[in-house]
């Protein structure tokens, strides 16, 4: 049962994925953005992962995409059915890409260490655990993450707002 | 919310090295700055499922992974606010979002 | 007496460090206060005379004890390895003599130039340039190895080029300068290669190290290569002192040289930096030694003709400095001879007195010239004695000096001299000395009777100078007359200025011999030099013999003379027809050859440029595009290398550590 939903949602974020970076219309991109966040945060269910779901979806799926979709509605320019081309090098990008990615196949391929299949999930509540974890192990990380995303807060807001002419 | 999981953890991995391949393919080919930043975002979306995966299937006792898949989410949503500033503030100045005609760099 | 003064001497480096003090407090801070910079660097210049004084006065006292054990204080300045170099002072009598003249001639100078470059706009310049002058020489003397002396050498040569350009709105000043430079940079290229040379064969250039590894043992020798390898090493450090000591065929310069201020003349080209080369030559004496017999002969001969030749052109010379300078350039062949027949001691000691005499006599000249408003022709002078009674006092003083009249300084040195190439077996240098002691006196009496007693010239006003130039000029006079009575306790300077250089229980050489003073010989010469002055008299004040008249009977004489032997005109020949030649074929190698090749480099990376700038696209796309397949094909290259996919071990490859 869950092999089958595994493959509906990992099926569904590649080739939500691919509809990303294939369509010629930047709005549609943005949408099949949201679907490919919204397999990915099914997957993360799959894998016991509930937290992360959720933040994935409303990160993501919710906050992410919707400056995405601004962003194109501010700098739409022409006909949006030509908005997203792919520029004169795109063969070569093709080409590293997938190079790459048989390169990475093969890696995973030939690993027998992680030719494995799942135990059992032993954290009762993952939510709580994360918690834990984040102010204890992690508080550093947690407070530099904090002010990190208060500059680019900052930054965000100015760069977006622009420097006047006569300062 | 236990699933008995029949899929390896080979299968995630591929699945992720697909999402990452292709945002690179976006970040290499699209003309669009937006698009390329949305390309962006797959692969760190991808890199966030190895992080889960791996935790799932070698460290089921923890939740460290999902600590680090915590963390660049929060790292990307930074980086989605400041680049598509950035965005923006270069699109008010050289009114395009095309990728060809950023070329400052050049000579 | 020795020890105490010990600690005295390690303070030596203080005399040319308070000139350089005052050069650079002149040309920072009081650059724009022309009284202020006067005071600063002749007070620095005072003091640094001062301490000089004590010196010389411990060393006086130490006798033969300081002989043996020069003091030598320095510090390390580089040490690589095979390269070690010291940069520090040495206090032995031959430096002490050369700090007192050095500080007495440049405080004396410097004082003088208060009254002479009066009113000009250059003024905290030239007292700065004075400043560094006197650092640069007072260094030089106190150095410690060679490579040390050739560095203050060549700050002395800067020197001399800023302050003989000083007027640099003058033409003919800048072309003096340039030519002075050229000049001497010939010789100093020499002096160079023989820096090397010794470097290469002995691995230091500490003049005690050298004479220490030379002295006596066939085991030195046959390190040097031999006496062949010494010899070349001694004409290639010789070329030096020709340039600097203006030895013929690298003389042209000095007289050029007077186109900067006379003060300038009197401490550089006269009575200083000219007689480095002589100094030079003394300190490394060993060298020439231990060299054929021949380089010393050559030393001789060079500077006897050298003598005789720049006599001969002074005689013929109608500008007062022009005069002046010529007969620094004979003294100068004296000083050398004196070092080729193998009299150190006389040498420095006809350094020393030549130093007084004949920086007194151009600062004489300066205050003629300075009170006849730039007029530089001693026929356009006379009668200057009545109007300015000082002036012509103490040049009178130096006149009888130069010309060897007992009891004037310069009598005793040139005395010695002529009795040391006469008793070392060399009668040809000898005649040819006192041929040009003759010369000397006439041709100084010449200037002295047609600048100062003849008929008074009623176009000029001249009227004596301030005591700012007075003063100077009697405590050098002061000295031209009783400095040659150093020698007379034992008739030798040799019992001040011995050499320093004793290893191995060995003297090798400057041994104090109670050589008694040789009256007969010294008759002689004195009679030269009374005729020399006489006949000058009968010539230009009662003229009972015609000078027009000589001249106009041997007129290609005269003319050869006028023109200094067309010297000048030969080096222009030479440098219009053969360098020109020279310089055209390497012209078009340069233009053809060199450039072509440079062109072509310049074409080959041009045209890769304009190929890889197409990769310079300035867009991160296509960097990041490059990076990563480039991340691949290197990831792809080392699993292959390794041999097999299933060897893939991603922790290791992509630098993972466990």
């Amino acid at each position: 049962m869950s092999t089958v939903v595994f493959f509906i949602f990992a099926i569904l974020a590649v080739a939500s994925a691919w509809g990303v970076v294939t369509s010629k219309n930047i709005v549609h991109s943005a949408f099949f953005l949201a679907l490919t966040f919204v397999g990915v945060a099914a997957l993360y269910v799959l894998l016991n992962a509930d937290f992360i779901a959720a933040v994935q979806i409303l990160v993501y799926t919710g906050a992410v995409s919707i400056m995405v979709v601004f962003a194109v509605m501010l700098t739409l320019r022409g006909d949006v059915r030509e908005s997203s081309e792919e520029n004169r090098k795109w063969g070569w990008g093709l080409f590293t890409a997938g190079l790459l990615f048989v390169v990475i196949a093969l890696v995973i391929l030939t690993n027998t260490d992680w030719r494995i299949l799942a135990g059992p999930w032993t954290v009762q509540n993952t939510a709580a655990s994360l918690s834990r974890l984040l102010l204890t192990s992690y508080m550093i990380p947690f407070e530099a993450s904090a002010i990190l995303l208060t500059i680019a807060l900052i930054g965000a807001v100015i760069l977006a707002k622009g420097v006047k002419e006569d300062k | 919310m236990n699933f008995n999981l029949s899929v390896g953890l080979s299968t995630y991995l591929l699945v992720g090295a697909m999402l990452f391949c292709l945002g690179l393919y976006g970040v290499f080919a699209k003309k669009n700055i937006v698009a390329v930043l949305m390309s962006i975002e797959l692969m760190l979306n991808a890199v966030n499922l190895n992080f889960v995966a791996f935790n799932r299937f070698l460290a089921v006792s923890s939740v460290v992974g999902q600590v680090a898949a915590l963390f660049v989410i929060v790292l990307a949503a930074a980086e989605v606010a400041v680049g598509l500033a950035l965005v923006i503030a270069i699109y008010r100045t050289r009114h395009t979002t095309n990728t060809d005609e950023f070329n400052w760099l050049k000579w | 007496m020795f020890t105490e003064m010990h600690s005295l001497y390690e303070w030596a480096w203080v005399i040319p460090a308070l000139p350089l003090l005052s050069f650079l407090l002149i040309a920072f801070v009081t650059k724009r206060s022309k009284g202020l910079s006067a005071a600063v660097s002749i007070l620095a210049i005072l003091c640094a005379f001062g301490l000089a004084i004590a010196i010389a006065a411990g060393v006086i006292g130490s006798g033969s004890e300081i002989v043996k054990h020069p003091v030598i204080t320095s510090i390390n300045w580089l040490d690589i390895s095979g390269l070690k170099l010291n940069f520090g002072t040495v206090v032995d009598p031959l430096s002490t003599m050369m700090l007192f003249v050095v500080g007495l001639v440049a405080s004396m100078v410097q004082i003088y130039s208060v009254g002479y470059m009066h009113g000009d706009r250059g003024w905290s310049r030239y007292f700065a340039y004075q400043s560094l002058f006197a650092m640069s020489m007072l260094g030089l003397v106190i150095a410690t190895n060679l490579l040390e002396l050739f560095i203050f050498w060549e700050l002395v040569g800067l020197c001399s080029y800023l302050l003989i350009g000083f007027w640099y709105h003058k033409v003919s000043a800048r072309e003096a300068a340039k030519k002075a430079f050229m000049t001497t940079r010939v010789g100093d290229f020499g002096l160079l290669l023989g820096i090397l040379f010794l470097f290469s064969k002995y691995g230091t250039l500490d003049f005690v190290h050298l004479a220490a590894l030379m002295n006596g043992t066939a085991q030195g020798l046959a390190l040097a290569g031999g006496v062949g390898y010494i010899t070349l090493t001694a004409f290639l450090l010789f070329v030096g002192p020709i340039g600097k000591s203006g030895q013929f065929p690298l003389h042209v310069w000095l007289p050029d040289a007077m186109e900067g201020p006379t003060p300038v003349s009197a401490l550089i080209h006269a009575a200083t930096m000219v007689v480095a080369g002589v100094f030079l030559v003394a300190r490394i004496y060993f060298i020439f030694q231990h060299a054929a017999p021949g380089a010393l002969e050559f030393v001789a001969g060079l500077g006897a003709f050298t003598a005789i030749f720049a006599a001969t052109i002074a005689i013929a010379q109608d500008d007062i400095k022009r005069i002046l300078a010529y007969s620094t350039l004979s003294q100068l062949g004296y000083m050398m001879f004196a070092l080729g027949v193998g009299s150190l001691t006389a040498s420095m000691f006809h350094l020393m007195t030549h130093a007084f005499f004949k920086a007194l006599m151009f600062l004489g000249a300066g205050s003629v010239i300075h009170a006849l408003h730039e007029k530089q022709n001693i026929w356009d002078m006379g009668g200057l004695w009545k109007k300015m009674p000082i002036t012509g006092t103490t040049f009178a003083i130096g006149v009888l000096a130069i010309s060897g009249i007992p009891p004037f300084a310069g009598f005793w040195s040139k005395d010695e001299i002529l009795s040391a190439a006469l008793q070392n077996g060399h009668p040809i240098i000898y005649a040819v000395g006192l041929f040009t002691a003759f010369l000397t006196a006439f041709y100084m009496g010449r200037l002295f009777f047609v600048a100062f007693m003849g008929p008074e010239k009623k176009e000029n006003h001249p009227h004596e100078s301030p005591y700012w130039m007075t003063v100077p000029l009697i405590i050098l006079a002061f000295f031209s007359t009783v400095g040659g009575l150093v020698a007379l306790p034992y008739h030798n300077f040799a019992f001040y200025v011995r050499n320093y250089i004793f290893v191995n229980g060995v003297v090798s050489l400057g041994t104090f011999t109670h050589e008694g003073m040789a009256w007969g010989l010294a008759g002689i010469s004195v009679l030269f030099g009374l005729a020399g002055l006489v006949l000058a008299y009968m010539t230009y004040v009662t003229q009972t013999v015609k000078a027009e008249a000589v001249a106009a009977r041997f007129p290609g004489v005269y003319k050869l003379l006028k023109n200094k032997y067309y010297i000048d005109e030969i080096y222009l020949w030479i440098i219009r027809n053969i360098m020109d030649g020279v310089g055209k074929v390497l012209y078009w190698f340069d233009i053809h050859i060199i450039d072509g090749v440079i062109n072509g480099l310049a074409l080959i990376t041009r045209g890769g440029a304009g190929g890889l700038r197409r990769v310079h696209t300035g867009q991160l796309q296509t960097y990041a595009l490059v990076f990563f397949l480039a991340v691949v094909v290197i990831f792809l290259a080392y699993t292959m290398g390794s041999g097999q996919v299933s060897a893939l071990n991603p922790l290791a490859m992509l630098g993972g550590v466990k």
